[in-house]
């Protein structure tokens, strides 16, 4: 019998190595609250662990799986809606790097939330990102596409939770919604840079588990959503020191 | 067409579910009929060493097994993971809640403990 050794797995390519903490190459953020971070997947989130599955459906003639995710990787920042910001790594969306987000937490706020994303799996038909610490969510979320029939279908599926018990009360108060919204909108964009010009974005999702995980309650003191709340409130004072030794 | 095989064996109060080939978004039917299989034990030690394939909507598919095996009060526990096999887990950091051993006799030890 081959020992499981012996074997080099088609994967193998395909997924970055462990990492203790996170690093980027990524530029142009405001600020990098990623670097010295671990990652944080579903397993290590304290909220409900949801299944969200956001998708479009396009001709697979004109456009096969392998060239919609291409495409997806190449233009990733293009199809987030306004508000939210995409800064890529330096070598692009591939195993082990790290890209630095800004999101509004409010839409149209100029209030920014600074996090980001590791690449832990991109091959020619899916990729797929796992939150840091400090993110709003514990999660990952995988990009991919394949064919059905005629069309190609391209989909972005998140198992997910709230990384601390803040962020779950806001989820309960409309922020959820609003993150359901973001998907559909990405999805909704990527179609139309595809030509489609009236898209249908499909919408599933499925509560995998309804127990919250007290034990990661902790979790809110990486959150980068406090730590932008307490940076906004404590600017002023920040702003008076500055003049006052000025 | 994803091609995934799993096999169930009971010793004592664990089941053992031995992986083959693959295991992707689209192996759920075969891996939750295995689990469904393994019916009350109170431990699943997953085997590893026939695995060939793994992407990453595999990985979610086993954070799906292990809410299920929680919920219903069992233990989840590996066991012939190859090198790279176990740097996923560390990777995605399952291996907190799933615990890895080194051989099938080390998991069976540790499920009935």
């Amino acid at each position: 019998m081959t020992t499981p050794e012996l074997r080099t797995p088609r994967d193998e390519e395909s997924w970055a190595q462990p990492v203790d903490r996170l690093s980027t190459t990524a530029t142009g953020a405001g600020r990098d609250t990623v670097t010295g971070r671990r990652v944080a997947g579903p397993v290590q989130g304290f909220g409900q662990m949801w299944q969200k599955t956001f998708a479009i459906r396009v001709p697979a003639d004109e456009h096969p799986p392998e060239a919609v995710v291409a495409h997806w990787k190449q233009g990733f920042p293009t199809f987030w809606p306004g508000g939210a910001r995409f800064y890529a790594p330096l070598s692009g969306i591939a195993p082990g790097e790290v890209a630095l987000l800004e999101v509004s937490p409010v839409p149209g706020s100029p209030v920014k939330m600074s996090t980001g994303v590791m690449v832990i799996y991109a091959d020619r038909e899916s990729f797929t990102f796992m939150t840091p610490e400090g993110h709003a969510l514990s999660a990952w979320i995988t990009f991919s596409a394949w064919r059905d029939g005629d069309e190609t279908v391209a989909q972005a599926q998140a198992l997910e939770r709230t990384a601390d018990p803040l962020i779950e009360l806001s989820y309960l108060f409309g922020a959820n919604r609003a993150n359901d919204r973001f998907w559909e909108q990405t999805l909704a964009n990527l179609a139309r840079s595809l030509g489609v010009a009236d898209p249908i974005v499909e919408v599933r999702k499925v509560c995998v588990d309804r127990r919250r995980q007290w034990r990661y309650a902790g979790n809110v003191r990486h959150s980068a959503a406090v730590n932008m709340a307490v940076g906004t409130v404590t600017a002023p004072v920040r702003w008076f020191r500055r003049r006052r030794s000025a | 067409m994803t091609d995934t095989s799993v096999t169930v064996a009971r010793i004592g109060g664990a089941a053992i579910l031995r992986i083959h080939g693959e295991i992707t978004g689209g192996s759920e039917d075969a891996l939750m009929a295995a689990y469904t299989e393994a019916g009350d034990a109170r431990s699943i030690v997953l085997d590893f060493e026939g695995l060939e394939y793994m992407n990453s909507g595999g990985i979610g598919l086993l954070v799906t097994l292990l809410v299920r095996a929680r919920r219903a009060g069992q233990r989840l526990l590996a066991t012939g993971l190859s090198e790279h096999y176990r740097q996923i887990l560390s990777l995605t950091r399952l291996d907190e809640a799933i615990a890895i051993h080194d051989d099938e006799r080390a998991a069976l030890a540790a499920a009935t403990a």
